[in-house]
Parts: structure tokens; C-alpha cells; sequence
């Protein structure tokens, strides 16, 4: 009858039976995860590594200064300073009469397109744009800076090897010594390379800029902007506030929640069809790389829309209700603002995903090789990402550092994007 | 549903256990097992100077019959005590007064609520002015977070009761004194409602209702979230604000109920029980259920 019951264990002694295990668990918990954000602080620090130890060095471009005669007689013989007659006279001669002037010993033909090969192309235009700003400089000398050849800059920047064989480089040694003495006279320097920032694309890597690509790109964003963020806007609105609950808004949301997962290149084909093909759109033009990528973008923006109206307390609705606003007042004065900062987000994350895309723009012929910048949404166009594509593609050595360094000015195009994004939310917040 | 079910089932066993409690302890159990069929209203339903007359309302969640066949009276200038265990439907019969239940999905609001010779259950009615005259004060305080101005301003200013700022500034400070509120928000006008005590934004909440000068007033279980001291205030405020307008109140505190209104309803599991003066109620309730309860030996 009496038998002996085991005393039942104390609460405590089982809590500290279990404490050493469950510090285990915890310690690993949080060792897996430091070690995950290592990791990818690993892999971002080499990608701006390696992108900006690239792409630096284009920022600053090789330029010799040139002691240059604006010869009336060659550029303008009739003195008519008319428009027409500068704009098509021969700046190259100035430019090779001027090297002539700094190397007299040079005669030989060969010897001489050698000599003209050390100065890029550029310096004739950089002359022309000067004397059509101002044609007083007619009959002046002036000592000028302009951009070196592609390959020049590469020998100075050590991307060229100077102690190879002469038949394994571009530049021969002859070449390399007119160099040695430019330097030696202090006629050689490194510059500010305001070029990339001032041009569109150029077959020339010297001349190639990334302006045509960046207003673009601005363009496209814009066109994608104005159509995306109202439509999603809109579009969430409708679907979180007012459809009444139905089979059909179930079909939508899912369809919606599908296209979100589309890959983008079928939404370039669907902009070929339908914008270019039946519609006749402009081909390669910003108006159309918009659309595509705000169709894109609409099931992002849309999906965050919803979520951030749906985390907006329904008793705020309920008071806005209860003192006899209507429905579209409710919104507008209450949800809306509340949810403004979540619909900012995902409106951004979807524009940043826009803003690197690729595929689409290639279906649409934003891949083509576009000198001019692009005045507004219908000029022909290329896009930041297109652009780091196509030098990728090319096969100068110039192009190498160019491609990083467009790559650094599409993550800074991305970087002061979510800073605006950030900055915006926080206007946007409030205290609930 | 199966859900639902299974959830009448457990009410009925739990009622049978308390029953069989009751019996073998020494409590007092007159009458037997209250049925379906003795749950008719007992108590004058109709006041000859009614606002609102409410006939055979019926609300459905669903296939769930949440109140059922419910007529009552609001009168004119009277609190009206809505009391009862809960889920007896005391909040959805209340929010039926002003059609927030349109809200509700799947909620199925059936008879007549007459107000100013007009159905107000009728589909075709246009919620919007029904409201303004109708206004209600939420369980929880819920201020916009906006500024205390801004709060109250929002009402007047959709329905444009005040043609310029100067009238509109004098709408909220007199919403704000009769809400007995100004003395302490009259320094941060500019300040976020939600920046206020718990009940402060209360307060605030009912001058936002009052701002649109409404004719009846619905209060569900207005200072379940307060202390006592800012429930003394608005009792206080009730019993002012009752001489211009009609107020229903849905509350759990039968002390509270006792203290403010003229007249109490007792609803259980979605009927009305029992109505009368409140005096009546809670010293000679009729029905056994409301003797039940107001006792506290239930609920």
C-alpha cells in the first residue's frame, strides 16, 4: 500500500537540467548566422573590389597639350564665319600640324600617321566645338590639352606591356619614345576624363561616354514611373478596398501573383508584338523600353501596394467610416498616407529591378549602337545596363576599365535611388 | 460551418455542467433549463417618443444566426444600456443602428430600422448621411494619427459644416470643450491625437463624433480600456451630451450600466431578454436569465 513514489523533480533543477542545451542551440543559432553575414559581406566587398579597382582608372583619361594655330587660311579662307563652312572645315590638320610643330624631324609617311595615331580622333572635334562657341578664336594660338589616343592611355595607365616584343602591342617603339619625350616636356598628364560623362557611345573607348546611355536610361525609368506607380497604385486600391470578394478578383490576384514570376525577356517579346510590330512605336526608343519595363513592374509595385494597405488597422477605417466619410474619402485621407511608405518601397524595388534590366531592352532594339544623346522618350536609345553589355562585348582593352566604370555609375544611379526611397519614407511615416 | 457547429455544441455542454453545478451546490435555481422557447422579450420593447424602431432584426455571419428577431425602441434623449455575456450580439445589434456591419463580409442584416420615416436597413439608403447622424465611439480609442485639430476637423470639413477656418476652429474647440477635453489638449492642438493617454484619445474620439453634431450616438463598450478615473469623466460627459442627442451604449460593466442609462436591454446568445428602466432591471428583473447575470452568477 505504501509504496514509495519517486519525489517529483523540482521545476528548477529541469529548467537548469535544459539551460546548457538550449544555450547550445542558441550560440549555434547565432554562429550560423554572423557566418551567413559574413559571407555575403565577403562577396559584396570583392564585387566593389573588383569593379572599382577596374573601373577607377577611367575616370581620368591620358591627354596631351598641343600648341594649336587656328589658321584662318585653312579653316575659313573666305573670312565668311559662316555656320556651314566651320562646322565642315578640316580640324584634323590643325591638330596634325600641331604635332608636326612638336616632333619637326618626323617626314616619313608612315612615320607621320604613327605620330597622328598618338592623338584620339576627339581633339579634331574638341577644336571644332571651340571655334563654333566663339570664331574670334580664328587666327589665335593656344595651348590646349586634348584626349590621347585609346592606346596611348593604356600605356600610361601600365595596361600595356612597354618591354614586350614590338609585334605583340599597338603601340610601336617609336610611338613609345615621341611618349617618353611628351612626358619628359611635361605635355603629357592624366586628366579628369570629363568625355564619359559628356558622350554617348563612340567606337573610339576614348570617346565613349556614358551620358547617351544614362539619359536613357533616366528616360525609360521615367516613362516606367509614370505608367507603373498610378496603375499599381490604382490597381491595389481597387483590389484591397473596394472589389467586393469574388471569384473574379481571386482569378486577378492570382494571375497577378503569376506575372510577377514572368522572366522578362517574354515581356520584351510581348513589347516587340504589340508596341513595335502592330502598334509602330519607334524602334529603340525610351517610350517603348518604358512600357515594356512598367508592365514588368506593375505586379511588384501592385503586390507591395496590397500588402502595405492590408498592414493599415482596419480601426482606422472604421473611424474615418464612423464619422460618414465615404469609402473613396477613407482612402484618400487615412489609408492612403499610412501606406504610402510600404507602396514607396516596393514601387522602388521594382524601379531598381527595371533599371537593371537587360533582357527586355534587347527584344526592343535598345542594344543598338547610339551615338546621340537621346533629347526625350522617342529618340533612339540605349540603357545603362545595354551599354555595360555592349563594351563588355568589345574588344579594345579600353573598354574594360569603361565597362567597370559603368557599372559604378549604375550602382550610384542605384544607390541614390533608395536613398531617395529612404528618405521619402521617412517623410512619409508617422507614429500611429 | 462544421466549425460552428461544434461551437454551439460546446455552449450547450458548458450551460448543461453549470447547470448541474448549480443544482448540487447550495445555489438558489428557481425556474428549469432555459429553452429556445422562453426567450421571448419580456418588457416594454417600445418607448411612445422613439428615434430609432428597430423590428425583427435578424444578423447572419454566414450561415451563423448571430441575433435574432430583436424589436426595440431608441428614445429621445435617453441612454440605452445594451448588457450581456459576450458574444450575445450587443455590438452587432448596435452596429446594425448605423450599417457598419455593411463592412463585415458575409454579414446579412435583415428588418426594419426605422429612423425619420425612412428604413435605414434598406439597401438603397445612403450610408454617408446616415453616419453623420448616426456617429459611434469605438471600444478601442482610435484617434487618425493626425494632429488633435486635424482629428476633429476631418468630419466638419467632408460634410462642410464650416464655410471658412473661422468657423471650422470653432467647431473643434467646441467639440473639444464638451468632450471636456480642451483644458488639457488646448496647448498641443498641433500634437498627433495618438500622442494623448489612453483616456484622453477616448475623449478625443467622442468630440470627433460629436464635431459632426450627429443625433444619435452609439457607444460600444466606450472605457473597457480605460481606468477608472477617465471612466468617471466620460459617464460624466455621457450624462451631459444625453440632453441634445440619443445614446446607445454597449458595455460589460454592470455598474457602469446601472450608473449612466435610463434604460437597459439584457441580450443573451443573440436574443433579447429582457428591457426596462434600468432602476427595474436591476433591482426586479423578470426574467431569470438577466436575474442570472446581473447577479453575476453567469457571464
Amino acid at each position: 500500500m505504501n509504496e514509495l513514489v519517486p519525489p517529483k523533480p523540482k521545476t528548477i533543477d529541469l529548467v537548469n537540467a535544459s539551460l546548457a542545451k538550449r544555450r547550445a542551440s542558441e550560440r549555434l543559432f547565432r554562429g550560423i548566422g554572423l557566418i551567413s553575414i559574413m559571407m555575403a559581406l565577403m562577396f559584396l566587398f570583392m564585387l566593389f573590389y573588383s569593379i572599382v579597382s577596374k573601373g577607377y582608372t577611367a575616370f581620368r583619361q591620358t591627354h596631351i597639350q598641343l600648341e594649336v594655330n587656328f589658321d584662318q587660311q585653312l579653316l575659313d579662307p573666305a573670312a565668311t564665319r559662316h555656320h556651314d563652312v566651320l562646322s565642315s572645315a578640316d580640324y584634323s590638320s590643325l591638330v596634325k600640324a600641331s604635332l608636326s610643330k612638336l616632333f619637326p624631324d618626323v617626314t616619313s609617311r608612315n612615320e607621320k600617321r604613327q605620330l597622328h595615331g598618338l592623338v584620339s580622333a576627339g581633339a579634331a572635334y574638341q577644336l571644332r566645338d571651340m571655334v563654333m562657341a566663339d570664331p574670334a578664336l580664328l587666327g589665335q594660338t593656344l595651348q590646349l590639352w586634348v584626349p590621347a589616343d585609346d592606346d596611348v592611355d593604356m600605356l600610361i595607365k601600365g595596361h600595356i606591356d612597354r618591354d614586350g616584343p614590338e609585334t605583340e602591342r599597338r603601340l610601336r617603339d617609336v610611338q613609345i619614345a615621341w611618349l617618353d619625350q611628351l612626358a619628359a616636356q611635361e605635355k603629357l598628364s592624366l586628366k579628369f576624363n570629363m568625355l564619359f560623362f559628356a558622350n554617348g557611345d563612340s567606337r573610339e573607348p576614348e570617346l565613349a561616354g556614358i551620358w547617351g546611355a544614362l539619359m536613357g536610361s533616366i528616360y525609360t525609368l521615367l516613362v516606367t514611373l509614370l505608367l507603373s506607380f498610378p496603375m499599381g497604385v490604382a490597381t491595389a486600391v481597387y483590389l484591397e478596398e473596394f472589389a467586393p470578394k469574388s471569384k473574379w478578383v481571386d482569378l486577378i490576384e492570382v494571375n497577378i501573383n503569376n506575372l510577377a514570376a514572368v522572366p522578362s525577356i517574354i515581356f520584351g517579346l510581348l513589347g516587340l508584338a504589340v508596341f513595335i510590330n502592330f502598334m509602330s512605336f519607334p524602334r529603340s526608343a525610351p517610350l517603348v523600353g518604358g512600357l515594356v519595363l512598367a508592365f514588368m513592374t506593375l505586379p511588384t509595385i501592385i503586390i507591395a501596394s496590397r500588402g502595405a494597405l492590408k498592414s493599415v488597422p482596419p480601426s482606422i477605417r472604421e473611424a474615418a467610416l464612423g464619422v460618414g466619410a465615404s469609402k473613396m474619402q477613407t482612402v484618400y485621407f487615412h489609408v492612403l498616407p499610412l501606406a504610402t511608405p510600404g507602396m514607396l518601397t516596393g514601387t522602388i524595388i521594382g524601379m531598381a529591378r527595371a533599371l537593371g534590366e537587360t533582357a527586355p531592352l534587347l527584344m526592343i532594339g535598345m542594344v543598338a549602337f547610339i551615338v546621340d544623346i537621346p533629347s526625350d522618350i522617342f529618340d533612339p536609345a540605349t540603357a545603362l545596363p545595354v551599354q555595360i553589355y555592349l563594351w563588355a562585348d568589345s574588344p579594345e582593352r579600353a573598354f574594360v576599365e569603361r565597362t567597370s566604370a559603368a557599372i559604378i555609375v549604375l550602382l550610384g544611379f542605384l544607390f541614390v535611388m533608395n536613398a531617395l526611397a529612404i528618405i521619402l519614407r521617412k517623410k512619409f511615416e508617422r507614429r500611429w | 460551418m462544421a466549425n460552428t457547429v461544434n461551437m454551439s455544441q460546446y455552449n450547450e455542454q458548458a450551460e448543461r455542467r453549470k447547470q448541474e453545478r448549480r443544482k448540487q451546490g447550495k445555489m438558489r435555481l428557481s425556474t428549469a433549463t432555459v429553452t429556445r422557447d422562453n426567450r421571448e422579450t419580456i418588457g416594454n420593447v417600445t418607448v411612445p417618443d422613439y428615434r430609432i424602431r428597430c423590428t425583427d432584426i435578424n444578423v447572419f455571419y454566414g450561415d451563423k444566426h448571430a441575433i435574432r428577431n430583436i424589436t426595440l425602441d431608441i428614445g429621445r434623449h435617453e441612454i440605452i444600456a445594451m448588457i450581456g455575456p459576450s458574444g450575445c450580439g450587443k455590438s452587432t445589434f448596435l452596429r446594425c443602428l448605423n450599417r457598419m456591419n455593411d463592412t463585415i463580409e458575409n454579414c446579412r442584416v435583415t428588418g426594419k430600422i426605422m429612423m425619420d420615416n425612412q428604413d435605414i436597413n434598406d439597401k438603397s439608403i445612403d450610408v454617408v448621411p446616415l453616419r453623420a447622424k448616426v456617429g459611434m465611439v469605438f471600444q478601442k480609442p482610435n484617434p487618425f494619427p493626425k494632429s488633435v485639430y486635424e482629428n476633429i476637423a476631418f468630419g466638419p470639413r467632408i460634410h462642410g459644416l464650416a464655410k471658412d477656418k473661422v468657423e471650422l476652429d470653432e467647431i473643434v474647440v467646441t467639440s473639444l470643450k464638451r468632450a471636456g477635453l480642451w483644458e488639457e489638449v488646448k496647448d498641443r492642438l498641433d500634437q498627433p491625437g495618438t500622442s494623448l493617454s489612453g483616456g484622453q484619445q477616448q475623449r478625443l474620439c467622442i468630440a470627433r463624433t460629436i464635431a459632426v453634431n450627429p443625433e444619435v450616438i452609439l457607444m460600444d463598450e466606450p472605457c473597457s480600456a480605460l481606468d477608472p478615473i477617465a471612466t468617471t469623466k466620460i459617464e460624466e460627459l455621457m450624462d451631459q451630451l444625453c440632453a441634445d442627442y440619443s445614446i446607445v451604449i454597449v458595455t460589460h460593466s454592470m455598474q457602469q450600466a446601472a450608473r449612466v442609462s435610463h434604460r437597459t436591454a439584457y441580450f443573451h446568445l443573440g436574443d433579447l431578454i429582457e428591457v426596462g428602466a434600468t432602476e427595474q432591471i436591476f433591482t426586479k428583473p423578470v426574467h431569470q436569465l438577466t436575474e442570472d447575470y446581473i447577479t453575476g452568477r453567469f457571464g
